[in-house]
């Protein structure tokens, strides 16, 4: 080298459609500065879903040009075929996100008011909005792209954080319940910071170990560099607790039903769908690619962590009382199950259907997951949105189609036929089975059919029990909540009765599997 | 026995009407969603709606008819494939070919006429929407039936036509009798379903498939136990479904639903699914020679309970529901024999839902003028007052009695001729039948339109509407001259040929061979004792004691009896008995099992304490037990 510093070479081409969030998000923090007051939600929204959409066609784009074979930008970020496909999901996922963030009556006036104050008064009465969620999002759906394309851990951790730190923020942002969202916020910032320090910890021993922090650099020493074993096991150990505390696998969930709970409901459901698909994205990499040479190591621990995470998933969720306590613990059973797929690696055609079995799975439960958090904002009392599961008896008999379509939502998170949960399950469990871990897949039947307990509970106490005399009532939807619960059913309909194309498209995109 | 190469084998790509065959099961479909969601705003339009959709349907049928018809002999079986649900595993697909068109067209003419008739006669009836939803619905499940190319489709439709008639007999369910009936119907036919279900586990056990192409393919290859097996079990089914012996007690009460119903699913379409089910399942009877005896005398053994029932009914429709369990009978009788006899089986199937639904809505139409009484012994001259009921149910009769050159003379006296080639003594009995059939049916005439008025003094006895007496006119047509055409010059043999096979020499028809011969002479005898009893003597009011044999006759040859004595009682106790253990046994397990879930779910729940510190500790013993347990498995 010389001492000299060369430009590296980045092509930006591939990396556009991140180019087009962060810009976007940059470009709102310059409106939140400059606009006058009155404008700036007006240029916030499209800004915010033309880039999305903008990022979207790129990606496309991108896919139909070719998927790349080489990392991109010096090895940093590795822009494949899986990551292209969880980009395009991811976008999807944040758009429908953004139509219900849009949606009024959410996000706190001020939130440095105190709760129940004056302030807070003078803040709701003057109309004052916190714009800035806009350039939040976008930051933290950059960050969810390059997270799951990152090709070194540096560049991980860096996503990572760039990733969570807007939402750490737009947690404690709700309009109702402010102590709670606001003690959420703070649990998933000291949680997540804490997995943080895990994940970075584990590189550091990661790179004593391979003298690289490069995936694949450090996959070739798995071969080469030998009585350095505890420092490989630690480390990739530790980098494990960092990215399953992410997705939430037992027992780093804890904090999952806590924030799900507090959060303002849309931010809720992009956390419970962009970060999911982010994070597993992640996780593959990492295990797949990095840590490829030692499944014969890692696997028996993921077992075992898949195992635990179904079965606390679904077994806690059972005694659940309140409706998104109840989604995030469903949410949790699913990254279990998410997680069987994971350790079915073996031969290159095993780790393709294994690899499209979970992708598809990431598209089905996302977009199911939205739906019903979409669903959720809209059944509301005097307090807000009534999450208690008592305030949901009988809602079957006032609002017919929507209870309808939170049933179908719920059928399809317990994988009934010919809805998108169906193929998603029958993908992974199929891949898994092939792979030799049909046990884990008994596990995996026999969690959802306590899972499908409770969904059928809520459909039950929605259409067959009396409905409170002061019983919420459902608000009639703005057009985006609309729009979103309308997409989200459909969806869920097309994935389960005709999902050719996805799978399709997942396979093409698993073919190739991750680039080193 | 005929081999079943006879067969043609499937084209699957159709286009035209045959590409779109779904939407025959789609409209009424359709037709029933939108009446049963639509609330009472669809009062007004409903019935409308309703005769809309069968009609068209069958125009659907219709057109895939003439296209079938356009295609050679050869290439007369066309696969609709419709959804892949799991490639290469579950598939769902529709089979058009001479057979299930002729079916389809029989629900949707005859349907669509009895949707019409149902506008006069439920005109007054507050729930007449609902009443039309039901009979879209059941028009659709039918249609699946003899559509789907699988058991599957074909279970589904067998269900759903099942369903349709529960709702159906119980239309009236303020009254207990229908309510009664309906359930009667409802758990008779589970009896047949759960024959048909295990029947279809064994064929999916036996050929990996339940498409019909690659069952029927390899049935040369399953053993003749096997295939006799599955042949029984089908025939349980097919026993259930169309009233046969011995589960046929249920098809008299049926009659509690409103007369059009009985007429479509208790007479014309639904109770013929046996025989389809039968001649479709033909390549597995055929090598099951124990189950074609089987079927045969299921079938001679209906034919004449069923006639000897009606023989002392008193109420007019029951009387006409013992009949349709005889001619049934008959059809089930011509399916047993195999190719010989599948396409007489279909042909009086097909004249029979003419003249029956025929009867039976000249029947609604007596009622519809008398109050709806059913008891024959109120009825009696009135042919005078209901003129076009009277020619219309004439030709009807005429044609069930097999009176020359009519209908049924060709189609149920082709059965006859069948019958005695392949057994003489299933023949001696299948004429005795007919014999019995000239008595009832003339008798049924007699009580109703000749002889004196016996009418109850409120009885104002009028012909119904337009509306009523253009379904029968156009029925009695079809009881006219449908047998001519279908039988003379073997045209509906050559037609069915390429789905069922056929005879190897093809029968000609003879108007005067000894068979024939002597069935039209009992016949004669039957009418002229019956005119003997009922015509020129005076009917008492009140039925009389009568003999031995007419008690007999009377309480449904004491099927009621056998099945409560036999079934009823014991299953009553064998259900307390499971009841007891399924308490005890399997609900402990299960509840013990529930109650463990969930008070494991109660206990883990308190670790969820709410405090971080708790969460942040959690992570850090799953961290140590991550990092340890990967240091022990790789260390191993």
């Amino acid at each position: 080298m010389n001492g000299t510093i060369q430009a590296p070479t980045i092509e930006y081409a591939l990396l556009a459609p991140m180019l087009v969030v962060f810009g976007a998000a940059i470009v709102g923090v310059l409106v939140e500065a400059f606009a006058p007051r009155y404008l700036r939600s007006a240029i916030h929204l499209p800004l915010t879903l033309l880039s999305l959409a903008g990022a979207f066609a790129l990606t496309v784009w991108q896919a139909l040009k070719g998927v790349p074979t080489k990392p991109a930008a010096m090895g940093a970020v590795a822009v494949d075929g899986p990551a292209l496909f969880i980009w395009g999901t991811i976008l999807v996922l944040a758009f429908v996100s953004v139509m219900l963030i849009n949606d009024e009556g959410h996000f706190v006036a001020a939130a440095a008011a105190v709760p129940g104050s004056a302030e807070e008064e003078q803040a709701l009465y003057s109309g004052a909005a916190h714009t800035e969620i806009y350039p939040l999002v976008l930051f933290a759906v950059g960050g969810m792209l390059l997270f799951p394309a990152s090709n070194d851990l540096l560049v991980a951790f860096v996503a990572l954080e760039v990733m969570s730190l807007p939402l750490y923020l737009l947690c404690g942002l709700a309009r109702r319940r402010r102590l709670l969202s606001q003690e959420a916020a703070v649990k998933y910032f000291l949680l997540g910071a804490f997995s943080s320090a895990f994940f970075l910890y584990g590189t550091a021993l990661l790179y004593g170990y391979a003298g690289s922090i490069d995936l694949a650099r450090i996959n070739a020493a798995l071969g080469t560099v030998g009585g350095q074993d505890t420092l490989l096991y630690l480390g990739a150990g530790m980098l494990g607790v960092g990215l399953l505390f992410k997705i939430g696998a037992a027992p780093f969930q804890a904090w999952k039903p806590d924030v799900y709970q507090g959060s303002p409901t849309p931010i809720t459901a992009l956390m419970a769908s962009g970060t999911l698909v982010a994070a597993f994205g992640a996780l593959l990499r990492v295990f797949w690619v990095g840590l490829g040479g030692l499944d014969w190591d890692w696997s028996p621990v993921l077992w075992g962590v898949a195992i635990l995470t179904m079965v606390v998933g679904a077994v806690l969720a059972i005694t659940q009382t309140d409706i998104k306590r109840m989604l995030a613990y469903s949410s949790i059973a699913h990254g279990g199950f998410l997680l069987v797929g994971v350790v079915a690696t073996g031969t290159a055609a095993q780790n393709t259907s294994a690899l499209s079995g979970i992708l598809f799975y990431l598209v089905a439960y996302g977009v199911t997951t939205v739906g019903a958090f979409a669903v959720v904002t809209m059944v509301r009392d005097a307090g807000g949105e009534a999450w208690h599961l008592s305030r949901w008896a009988g809602l079957g008999k006032r609002s017919p189609l929507l209870a309808a379509v939170f049933a179908f939502f719920l059928l399809a998170f317990a994988g009934i036929p010919l809805t998108s949960g169906f193929f998603g399950k029958y993908a992974v469990f199929q891949a898994a089975v092939s792979g030799g871990a049909t046990p884990l897949v008994i596990v995996g039947v026999v969690a959802s059919a306590v899972a499908a307990f409770f969904y059928v509970r809520i459909i039950v106490l929605m259409f067959f029990s009396d409905p409170a005399a002061d019983g919420p009532s459902v608000v009639l939807p703005s057009r985006g909540t609309a729009a979103v619960v309308g997409f989200a059913a459909l969806a869920t309909v097309v994935l389960g009765v005709y999902p050719e194309p996805v799978l399709h498209l997942a396979h093409s995109a698993a073919q190739s599997l991750f680039v080193r | 026995m005929e081999p079943a190469s006879h067969v043609a084998s499937i084209i699957a790509h159709s286009g035209g009407a045959i590409g779109v065959a779904w939407l025959m099961i789609a409209f009424p479909l359709i037709g029933a969603a939108a009446l049963l969601l639509g609330g009472r705003a669809s009062d007004k339009y409903g019935h409308l709606l309703g005769v809309l959709m069968a009609v068209a349907s069958f125009v659907v049928a219709a057109l895939a008819f003439f296209q079938v018809l356009g295609f050679q002999p050869g290439e007369r079986r066309r696969g609709v494939p419709l959804y892949d649900f799991i490639p290469g595993i579950a598939k769902v697909g529709l089979l058009v070919d001479p057979l299930s068109i002729s079916f389809c067209l029989l629900i949707t003419f005859v349907g669509s006429l009895i949707h019409i008739y149902s506008i006069g006669y439920m005109s007054h009836d507050p729930a007449r929407r609902r009443f039309f939803a039901y009979l879209n619905l059941f028009v659709a499940a039918m249609l699946l039936l003899v559509l789907a190319d699988n058991y599957v489709g074909l279970f589904v439709g067998w269900e759903g036509v099942g369903l349709a008639s529960y709702l159906l007999i119980g239309f009236w369910q303020h009254k207990p009798s229908a309510a009664t009936a309906a359930k009667k119907a409802f758990i008779v036919n589970r009896v047949g379903d759960f024959g048909l279900l295990i029947g279809i586990f064994t064929i999916f056990a036996t050929f990996h498939s339940l498409a019909f192409a690659d069952v029927f393919s390899a049935a040369g290859g399953a053993s003749s136990g096997t295939l006799t097996a599955i042949g029984l079990l089908l025939l349980v089914g097919a026993c259930g479904k169309s009233a046969q012996l011995p589960l046929q007690s249920w098809l008299l009460d049926a009659m509690e639903g409103p007369t059009p119903v009985s007429a479509l699913i208790h007479a014309a379409t639904m109770v013929t699914a046996g025989v389809y089910l039968i001649v479709r399942s033909g390549p597995i009877f055929q090598g099951a020679e124990a189950a074609q005896l089987v079927v045969t005398i299921v079938g001679v053994a209906t034919l004449l309970a069923g006639a000897i029932i009606g023989t002392a009914k008193d109420d007019i429709k029951k009387a006409l529901a013992g009949s349709t369990m005889s001619q049934i009978g008959y059809m089930v009788l011509a399916a047993g024999i195999g190719p010989a006899g599948y396409a007489f089986a279909i042909a009086h199937l097909i004249t029979h839902g003419f003249f029956k639904a025929d009867l039976f809505l000249g029947a609604g139409s007596v009622m519809h003028g008398m109050n709806d009484e059913v008891n024959m012994r109120k009825y009696g001259g009135l042919r005078k007052v209901m003129p076009i009921t009277f020619v219309t149910f004439l030709i009807g009769y005429l044609a069930i009695i097999g009176f020359p050159l009519l209908s049924g003379y060709f189609t149920k006296d082709g059965i006859i001729e069948v019958a005695m080639e392949h057994n003489a003594i299933l023949g001696w009995l299948a004429v005795l039948g007919a014999g019995i059939t000239g008595f009832y049916m003339s008798r049924l005439v007699f009580m109703t339109f000749f002889g004196a008025r016996r009418w109850e003094p409120t009885a104002h006895p009028h012909e119904s509407p337009a509306v009523m007496t253009w379904p029968l006119i156009i029925l009695s047509i079809g009881a006219l001259g449908l047998g001519a055409f279908l039988i003379i010059g073997n045209r509906f043999m050559t037609f069915l040929a390429p789905a069922v096979g056929a005879p190897e020499e093809l029968p000609s028809f003879n108007p005067f061979t000894a068979t024939g011969l002597v069935t039209l002479a009992l016949v004669a005898i039957g009418v002229a004792f019956a005119w003997f009893r009922y015509g020129a003597a005076e009917v008492p009011a009140v039925a009389p004691r009568g003999s031995f044999l007419t008690t007999f006759a009377r309480r449904d040859l004491y099927g009621d009896a056998l099945n409560e004595a036999l079934f009823m009682r014991p299953g009553q106790w064998l259900t307390r008995l499971a009841v007891f253990f399924d308490n005890r046994g399997i609900d402990g397990l299960v509840n013990g099992l529930a109650a463990f879930i969930g008070g494991s779910s109660g206990r883990m729940r308190r670790i969820q304490t709410g405090f971080v510190r708790s969460y942040a500790l959690s992570i850090f013993v799953g961290a140590a037990l991550l990092a340890g347990a990967w240091l022990v498995v790789g260390n191993l």
